[in-house]
């Protein structure tokens, strides 16, 4: 394993505890490897329930895993992985919160001054397009304005790696492609670590350095692993329409596809 | 506005049948007083000024009764919803406690607290308690998991959970609940002095009832209902500055 990777899952099981004597304990994810360097961006993609969240919730440290070893810059993750962001599928914004609020909590969480913290926060939104909303409220917030917010949230702590879960899926086509435009944007101006979940596979190569495709569950496994050798700067509008985009699709849906049916004749199972 | 006046007809109509209705005796004047004298008395009391000690020290009692029941409430809903040790052990009680008629209690309180307004204080901080409680428990509950997440994930400790998350989501439960607790805080403060006390507008309600005197208890809960809307109004405008962020159906705002 190389020791200078930002995040390490290193044969990852997870298993849930039966919730009742007559339903099995579940394994969500078996036997899992996943290395993520250092300023790279990797996409893993796989069906849907296929225990993909679960995976970025052991990264995050917010979930252990029953076997298998986390490890951070080379340090074993013990409780929350301080070195990282997550940006969540759902609404994750404190509704109670302005959004100049939300962006500078986490400032205010590790001890800076309230006046520095909503001028670094004023500083985010006006980064995410959002200057003239700080006053609003979560609710007064479209959805993509919301997402801006949430990702302004989790960027001004500056994290070496991101975790994101789907985090655009909820949106429109077209905001969602503003959006990716806009995390590349910020991506590229300091190279973070990303793992990014998605069951789009588009969005997963127009985004990634690398794409990891996951089997269905139960006993989610990587199946593949694809580098993307797009060049950059991308635009994710744009870099769709390229040959060499649609050969990487072609190779990648290849391997997924059964995978995608598996997962759906697992989804209408009766548990 | 036109639904107030529509509002104020309403109270002008029900007053009127009232009116109509015992001065023609189709409902007799002994049993249910006549709204004049009615309005005759409750214009005396306020004119001799004989009300406002009354008036005052059940004023007290109700607003005792609320502060003290509501922040004992959060505090041990607080407590109970984020220890579930303490809960589980509490469960059987509080259930018990929640659903035995607490009423009866009010003797017990005037044998230990006397029949000063500290009996009936007692006897409303246990009526309003368990509202507010059941509301704090709930809602720090509900707190979304994700919300939750996310603020460990942005690096809270429990004491920054505390304050940013849990609080401000009990707070909205809280108040849809502070609306019943005012209400429980004069029931309390009426009951009590109305089963043993030397003062009180419940006091002044039982005198009246025992000469058969309807007017006066008319009277009587006339100034409490409008004082207990007061309360309300009082409630609803701490609510609105308070809970600024909480949509309000079919909101929209002019950019």
């Amino acid at each position: 394993m190389s020791s200078n990777a930002a995040l390490a899952l290193e044969n990852i099981s997870v298993t849930f505890a039966a919730r009742s004597a007559d339903t099995a304990a579940y394994t969500a994810v078996r036997d899992t490897t996943l290395v993520v360097e250092s300023g790279e961006f990797v996409s893993v993609v796989g069906p849907t329930g296929c225990g993909k969240s679960t995976l970025l919730n052991i990264a995050a440290g917010l979930l252990t895993p029953s076997a298998g070893r986390v490890t951070v810059f080379g340090t074993p993750l013990e409780g929350l992985n301080r070195k990282a962001g997550y940006l969540f599928q759902a609404d994750a914004l404190m509704p109670w919160m302005s959004a100049l609020d939300n962006v500078a909590v986490g400032l205010i969480y590790r001890g800076t001054r309230r006046e520095e913290a909503h001028e670094r926060a004023r500083e985010w939104l006006a980064r995410v397009g959002l200057a003239a909303h700080g006053h609003r409220y979560p609710h007064q917030l479209s959805g993509g304005m919301k997402k801006r917010v949430a990702l302004a949230q989790t960027l001004i702590m500056d994290p070496q790696i991101l975790l994101m879960d789907e985090p655009f899926s909820a949106l429109d086509v077209q905001t969602r492609q503003l959006m990716e435009n806009e995390l590349l944007d910020l991506w590229s101006a300091d190279r973070k670590s990303v793992v990014f979940i998605t069951h789009d596979l588009e969005e997963a190569i127009s985004l990634s350095d690398r794409v990891v495709v996951l089997s269905a569950g139960p006993g989610t496994h990587p199946i593949g692993e694809y580098p993307i050798d797009l060049p950059r700067p991308r635009d994710v509008a744009e870099i769709r329409l390229t040959p060499r985009f649609v050969e990487l699709h072609r190779e990648i849906w290849h391997r997924m596809k059964d995978e995608v049916m598996k997962g759906y004749v697992q989804s209408q199972k009766v548990p | 506005m036109k639904m107030r006046i529509y509002q104020a007809a309403l109270l002008l109509a029900i007053f009127g049948a009232w009116y109509v209705l015992t001065e023609t005796e189709i409902l007799a004047p002994f049993f249910f007083g006549k709204p004049l004298l009615v309005l005759e008395k409750t214009w005396e009391w306020f004119a001799s000024g004989k009300i406002y000690s009354h008036l005052g020290i059940t004023l007290i009692e109700t607003v005792l009764a609320f502060a003290v029941g509501t922040i004992l409430g959060l505090l041990v809903g607080l407590w109970l919803a984020l220890s579930p040790t303490a809960s589980a052990l509490l469960d059987p009680y509080i259930k018990a406690a929640n659903s035995m008629p607490r009423v009866i209690l009010a003797p017990i309180f005037a044998v230990w607290f006397g029949l000063g307004i500290w009996s009936k204080v007692a006897l409303g901080v246990t009526l309003v308690f368990f509202i507010v409680f059941f509301n704090v428990y709930q809602g720090v509950k509900e707190v979304s998991p994700v919300v939750l997440a996310n603020a460990r994930m942005l690096g809270a400790t429990s004491r920054d959970l505390l304050r940013t998350v849990y609080l401000p989501s009990a707070t909205s439960w809280v108040f849809s609940s502070l609306h019943t607790a005012v209400g429980m805080a004069f029931v309390g403060a009426v009951v009590g002095e109305y089963l043993g006390s030397a003062a009180g507008v419940g006091y002044l309600i039982l005198q009246a009832e025992a000469v058969f005197d309807i007017n006066t208890v008319f009277a009587g809960i006339l100034v409490l209902t409008a004082f207990a809307l007061v309360l309300d109004g009082i409630v609803s405008f701490a609510e609105k500055r308070l809970l600024v962020w909480r949509p309000a159906a079919g909101e929209t705002e002019p950019l």
